[in-house]
């Protein structure tokens, strides 16, 4: 079975430890993490995973049953890229000196729809959300004017679906 | 507002009282149940052993050579009692001793409940004296790990790690109690914990399911059931047994599924995988259904996955959902636990006799009995075999003793020819294969059932790695009975070398000690036997001792263990010489 893209989605409580927990699943498999992030989810106290792999169907699979077997993971699922809205965000530290001595670096940022977060005397930070090659884009065309400083966050993602995970925790409460 | 994540026992229960930390841990361990625990006192749990001297008339604590051996013992009390074993040590070393315990419990399922001390949470991360990050440690090989840094944490805390180690499928859980939390006081409230909203234990039966299970069944011209330790952890061994008589099904175990259906069951057609009979082996690829029962096709088991029952129609009754497709594709799988999916397949199936079919197994254990277990059982030259010990223990016990094993060819040997008439009775290191595990074990096999011959059977490899045991063994005073096979080798590991590497035998050659000296060091009364004709006595005064006993047995030292499924190969191929 071919290698793809999966992003792994965990609704998880919020509990020292839980990351480890989760990213062991991946380690002892030998599966290296594209991308990971947690955050608060529409949930209140319950966290969510963003998890990016690039394994076979038949891997994520697996894995996602060995995520939703951890104590405190309330679910785990598995999507496809077409399945899913997915942004990465990235930060470009730039000398404010070169801004100002060219200004087709206005213009890459005008083209891009990258937005100026800070100018100060010294430097100024561009703040690019998009696809991975929209954000390796810029990094190409910023790159030649010395980029001081460059970041980029782990994918975050929403399904095209719905998550019946409110449903699920609703039933804990009514059940017990 | 609080979001409440777990349930607890709605009790009126009686005014909360202040306590320490240290004494809410005892008595938290009262509120479960539990009456013995295993463990190691150190710097950083101290508080709690304080409190074991004040409680000392109310649980019982005993004090292991080694921090492993406290989780061998307190995995032989589980599974023998079905209980939660319980093991406690200090932080650092007493606390990384535990390891292999844990992941030995982790990997059979195992209920155990592991109290570790830790540094005072000041200390945390600062490099203290016997410092170590147990729960990083332990977070691959625990069912559930929690850090207590406040007091009031330890009865909810407590009560989730009992629910947690004995709900669905069973396994280790380990709490670590800073020193802080150990001294400073709570309001002592206990309610035991009912459910935890992100866990899951018992998956909801789809009946549809089991409807399709039973169909298939019906409709079996040659079918096969594969049964593990989920019988035994279900507590369906019973309705397990009506099942099998119904449906006729010849029923093959693992060695974790061992004592859950009678040895001398008409039925019980023997033991799956590497060292099983050849029958169940052969037949696996000629079955039409095969019908796995709460086991996880470990590859022991199953060897070359691609060559492994393709012909059948596999359904597969388990309660873990990871294990459905994780190593063999479930055609059929019923999610549940066996007592409730077994119960409602016992209605469903139609009754059948399958005698031609079971036949075909009497026929496969004829050539196995002509080939290797006639020579096993009735040698009458040469050095003493294996099974030959194993054959006398059962002559004694008639089938009623725990027969706890180590790791090894011996281990193979206790697992083929032991007989069991009751379940529960086979404790043995399955998953992990751990040496090291039987003497620990057997200690706490035998507290768990006073009423029972223990019977710990040992190479002479695996003996000397927790032979310190019988320190425990001394002052405790349990009547553990030891047989050491001892063919001055690491066996099994020899056996490999001999038909794999060209016989180089590097570093399996055992230049042993002479052990009755040593279990005459621990004042257990000890008999050595190297000759055939002294055996049957031997075995007898050993099994007729009101105290425990030590029995070294010198075996043949180049015997190898057959039927054999080599490495990788399809079981179907396997050997019998």
């Amino acid at each position: 079975m071919e290698k793809k893209n999966f992003t792994v989605s965990a609704y998880t409580e919020n509990n020292i430890g839980l990351l480890s927990r989760i990213s062991a699943i991946f380690q002892r498999r030998h599966i290296n993490i594209e991308s990971i992030t947690a955050s608060r989810s529409e949930v209140n106290e319950v966290m969510r995973f963003v998890i990016v792999v690039s394994v076979t169907e038949e891997q994520v699979k697996k894995i996602v049953r060995q995520i939703e077997k951890q104590i405190e993971v309330i679910k785990a699922f598995y999507h496809l890229d077409e399945d899913m809205i997915y942004q990465e965000t990235a930060l470009y530290k730039i000398n404010s000196a070169e801004f100002v001595e060219d200004l087709s670096i206005q213009d890459f940022i005008k083209e891009s729809n990258a937005r100026i977060v800070t100018v100060t005397p010294k430097f100024f930070v561009i703040e690019k959300t998009g696809k991975r090659h929209e954000t390796d884009s810029l990094y190409e065309k910023l790159k030649p004017y010395g980029l001081m400083q460059f970041v980029r966050s782990g994918t975050i993602a929403v399904t095209k679906s719905e998550m019946p995970i409110s449903n699920i925790l609703e039933k804990f409460d009514t059940t017990n | 507002m609080e979001v409440k994540t777990a349930n607890f026992e709605k009790v009126a229960s009686p005014k909360a009282t202040t306590v320490s930390g240290a004494e809410a841990v005892i008595k938290c361990l009262l509120e479960e149940g539990v009456e013995t625990l295993y463990g190691y006192p150190g710097g950083a749990i101290m508080p709690v052993y304080d409190e074991l001297y004040k409680y000392q008339n109310q649980i019982h604590h005993v004090l292991t050579r080694h921090e492993q051996g406290a989780t061998h013992a307190a995995q032989g009390y589980a599974r023998v009692t079905g209980k939660v074993g319980v093991a406690m040590a200090t932080s650092g070393p007493g606390a990384t001793n535990l390891v292999t315990g844990i992941a030995d419990a982790q990997i059979d399922s195992t209920p155990m409940v592991c109290i570790t001390g830790q540094v005072g949470s000041h200390l945390l991360g600062s490099d203290a004296f016997q410092e170590t990050d147990i729960i990083g440690i332990s977070t691959p090989i625990t069912k559930w790990n929690y850090q207590i840094t406040k007091a009031e944490e330890i009865p909810e805390i407590l009560a989730k790690a009992f629910y947690i180690a004995r709900s669905g499928r069973p396994g280790p859980v380990l709490i670590d109690i800073t020193k802080d939390a150990q001294f400073d006081s709570l309001d002592f409230n206990y309610k035991k914990c009912c459910g935890i909203r992100s866990y899951k234990p018992i998956p909801e039966i789809n009946l549809l399911q089991v409807e399709r299970a039973a169909e298939a069944i019906n409709n079996a011209k040659k079918p096969m059931i594969v049964f593990g330790q989920g019988v035994i952890l279900g507590g369906a061994e019973d309705l397990f047994k009506e099942v099998v008589e119904k449906s006729g099904v010849p029923a093959a175990w693992t060695i974790l599924g061992l004592s859950a259906l009678p040895s001398t069951h008409p039925l019980n057609v023997g033991m799956v995988g590497m060292h099983g009979n050849y029958g169940p082996n052969v037949l696996t690829n000629e079955c039409d259904v095969l019908i796995a029962i709460g086991m996880r096709f470990d590859d022991r088991v199953t060897g070359d996955l691609s060559k492994y029952a393709k012909q059948a129609q596999v359904i597969h009754f388990e309660i873990d959902p990871a294990e459905i497709n994780k190593n063999v594709h479930a055609d059929i799988p019923v999610l549940g636990n066996v007592k409730e999916t077994l119960k409602v397949l016992l209605e469903l199936i139609k009754p059948n006799k399958h005698e031609a079919w079971h036949q075909e197994f009497k026929d496969h254990y004829q050539v196995e009995y002509d080939k290797i277990i006639k020579n096993d059982l009735n040698a009458e030259r040469g050095k003493i075999g294996m099974a030959e010990v194993i054959d006398e223990i059962n002559t004694c016990s008639k089938g009623d003793a725990v027969i706890v094993s180590d790791v090894g060819q011996h281990q193979m040997v206790a697992c083929r020819y032991s007989k069991f008439n009751k379940t529960r009775s086979n404790v043995t290191s399955g998953g992990l294969g751990t040496m090291g595990f039987a003497l620990p074990a057997a200690i706490g096999a035998k507290m768990g059932t006073p009423n029972r011959e223990v019977v710990a059977v040992i190479g002479d490899g695996g003996y000397q790695m927790t032979i310190q045991e019988l320190g425990t063994i001394f002052q405790t005073k349990v009547p553990v009975k030891i047989v050491v096979l001892n063919n001055g080798f690491l066996g099994m590991v020899r056996q490999w070398q001999q038909l794999f590497f060209d016989k180089r035998y590097a570093s399996t050659e055992m230049i042993n000690p002479d052990f009755g000296t040593i279990a005459q060091g621990f004042h257990i009364k000890n008999r050595k036997v190297t000759e055939r004709s002294n055996l049957k006595d031997a075995v007898k005064e050993m099994m007729e001792s009101k105290e425990s006993y030590f029995l070294e047995v010198v075996v043949e030292q180049e015997e190898n263990v057959f039927p054999m499924v080599p490495s990788g190969a399809s079981v179907s191929d396997i050997r019998l010489e």
